[in-house]
């Protein structure tokens, strides 16, 4: 149905506030540096208060998975309108699960136990301190918000996929095709994509807006999972992160992953 | 002077036509790609860049060794470089027009290219390559056809074109040398992660430029009442012999640092490409004759009594062109995405409607060489 005149009026009065609004609430988020206490504020009006942090990040408790649940993937490719095209060419995922030592090759050993070496962890993009994906990007379709999560502007991307060939994490997918047909059941409450542009984990920045914590955390059963602020003492990753050794996936690149694994 | 392009013989008509029916076919193929989206190339997750890319990296080198001639003739007045330098120009010119739209047929979202422009971004190597690629163009454009137009009128050149000559120089550097660093500076594709990137993309475009130049020339010389001239020729397979020798060498000390070190991440890529890796070995026997035909040029062009007879001659550019299209135009780009950051080996096989793109911009290229050369050689016999 093609929208009346006044319908599209409105539309693009709200389009217009919208392309001023987001570099001014980034811009007072940095510059007031968001308050620290337990990683909360409140801001934005919705049915919770918005979630705010300094720097969010992510702890995968690998341990607790059990095996060939996929509880995570499912709910955040739900959320999210990712495609499921069925093959491994086209494929587009923000979540993966992937053998532990395909993930950490530098640190797993044949004589590690057994059950360490069938593990399989959680992959997702890193939102990298320094990410390389950001740099190489021709149009700033991907940027860095100063909470830290790394974003992706669907409209603005030409889908040169330069930011794949830069990310050594294997973090992006690209629509080689119209994703839409694809989707199994399209939640009204995201945005689908077009072909032709890279995607990728945005940390649930929907979510986070809305007070609500990411979707592969408040599925997971196990709680292996664990979200928040790394600025924050009081937060739950800081303290997993303060009790028991974590790594992270190449931290020798530089790009400073913010997902930490306890293994 | 552009009239000149359309008048020929019947051998150039056909040939005019049947390049012109490769480009329809391309472009046939282009518009079922938008239809469809990317996803009809062999372009996948793991492999994100394939014979576009390729093409449009190896193109970049064609483009860059005009200087090849622009250098000796303008900074060491090497006279017997005169007739052809225009040549070498509008290669250039041709090579980079067919680079760009490579670059154009690869993106996913071809409508929205003025973003490049609309939002430039200086820390994207990407973005400059847009910018020396443009100004390159523009500069053997400018030059080429400006030469030749005095040329035809009987006058000497302007003097303002001479500064821009002395700008291409080092311009043509900066084209190579801006497209390796996309390559050479992400970290975690540690088959791109070297600093010779880019000298190495240089020495390889040094030769297989002159390579093709030589060609063009002897297909000239054979069908188009143009001799470039014994010296020219000489010469130029001179360059040809020695870039090939640099060439060969910078490859070789890749797979010294890599084997020596034995670091795994740097041996696995080169491992798939000269042996291929669990089996997977296609682009491994490419390899196999991009290293045989190379050493097969080399031997033609460095004994003078070879390198003199035509037909040898003829056999090794076309050795050369063939080694460094499949070293640059196929092996250099999918190889950093094998093994995957994850480890997994996904084999890379360009579709039908991909290599009929691929063709078709390659015809698209030919046809603009056909042209400026035929309007060249009309100027040249006129006056």
């Amino acid at each position: 149905m093609a929208p009346t005149r006044r319908e599209f009026l409105k539309i693009a009065g709200v389009s217009a506030v919208g392309l001023v609004l987001p570099p001014l609430a980034t811009l007072t988020g940095a510059q007031a540096g968001m308050p620290a206490a337990g990683g909360v504020s409140q801001t934005a009006p919705g049915p919770l208060p918005a979630l705010r942090a300094k720097r969010w990040a992510m702890a995968v408790d690998a341990g607790k998975c059990p095996p060939g649940c996929r509880d995570c993937i499912t709910a955040c490719h739900l959320a999210h309108n990712v495609p499921d095209f069925g093959n491994a060419k086209d494929d587009v995922h923000w979540i993966g699960l992937e053998r532990v030592d395909h993930v950490f090759p530098a640190e797993i050993h044949s004589r590690l136990p057994e059950s360490f070496k069938r593990l399989s962890v959680p992959v997702l993009c890193n939102h990298c301190e320094n990410p390389p994906c950001v740099r190489v990007c021709p149009t700033q379709a991907t940027f860095q918000r100063a909470d830290g999560i790394v974003m992706m502007d669907y409209h603005r991307c030409i889908g040169c996929r330069f930011c794949m060939a830069a990310c050594p994490y294997g973090s992006r997918s690209m629509n080689y095709r119209d994703p839409r047909p694809f989707i199994p059941k399209i939640n009204a409450d995201f945005p689908t994509r077009t072909r032709g542009v890279v995607e990728k984990c945005n940390f649930c920045e929907e979510g986070l807006a809305r007070g609500i914590l990411p979707a592969c955390v408040t599925i997971c059963k196990e709680k292996a999972l664990v979200f928040g602020d790394l600025e924050d003492p009081g937060s739950d990753v800081r303290r997993l992160l303060d009790g028991r050794f974590s790594i992270r996936r190449r931290p020798d690149l530089g790009t400073g992953p913010q997902v930490y694994y306890l293994l | 002077m552009l009239e000149k392009a359309l008048k020929g013989s019947r051998g150039y008509g056909i040939w005019v036509a049947c390049l012109l029916l490769l480009v329809a076919t391309g472009f046939f193929f282009y518009l079922k790609q938008l239809d469809y989206g990317l996803g009809i190339t062999g372009m996948s997750r793991d492999v994100s860049w394939g014979l576009y890319i390729a093409q449009f990296t190896f193109l970049v080198g064609i483009a860059a060794s005009a200087v090849m001639l622009v250098l000796p003739y303008y900074l060491h007045d090497h006279k017997a470089f005169g007739k052809i330098t225009i040549l070498g120009e509008f290669l250039a010119v041709s090579a980079v027009i067919m680079c760009v739209t490579f670059v154009f047929v690869d993106l996913g979202q071809p409508g929205r290219v003025m973003n490049l422009l609309l939002y430039p971004s200086p820390t994207s190597v990407l973005f400059w390559d847009v910018i020396v690629l443009n100004g390159y163009l523009l500069l053997n454009l400018i030059t080429g056809w400006t030469v030749l137009g005095c040329d035809r009128k009987g006058i000497p050149p302007p003097a303002w074109v001479k500064p821009l000559i002395y700008i291409s120089i080092p311009w043509a550097v900066s084209i190579h040398t801006v497209t390796a660093f996309i390559y050479a500076g992400l970290p975690g594709r540690g088959f791109w992660l070297t600093a010779i990137m880019a000298p190495r993309f240089l020495a390889s475009a040094f030769a297989s430029g002159p390579a093709l130049l030589i060609l063009f020339c002897l297909i000239l010389k054979r069908f188009g009442r143009f001799d470039a001239g014994e010296k020219a020729i000489q010469t130029l397979a001179k360059i040809v012999a020695y870039a090939l020798a640099t060439s060969i060498f910078f490859v070789l000390v890749e797979l010294f640092t890599a084997f020596y070190s034995q670091i795994p991440g740097h041996m696995q890529h080169l491992k798939y490409l000269f042996a291929g890796l669990d089996g997977h070995n296609t682009i491994a026997r490419w390899m196999g004759v991009s290293a045989l035909t190379a050493v097969a040029a080399f031997v033609l062009l460095i004994i003078p009594q070879t390198r003199k007879r035509e037909p040898l001659l003829a056999a090794a550019c076309c050795f050369v062109f063939l080694s460094l299209w499949i070293e640059k135009g196929l092996g250099l780009v999918v190889t950093g995405f094998v093994p995957s950051p994850l480890e997994r080996i996904t084999e890379y096989t360009p579709t039908g409607p991909e290599v009929a793109i691929t063709i078709g911009i390659w015809a698209l290229g030919l046809l603009m060489i056909t042209m400026f050369y035929k309007i060249f050689v009309s100027v040249r016999t006129e006056t």
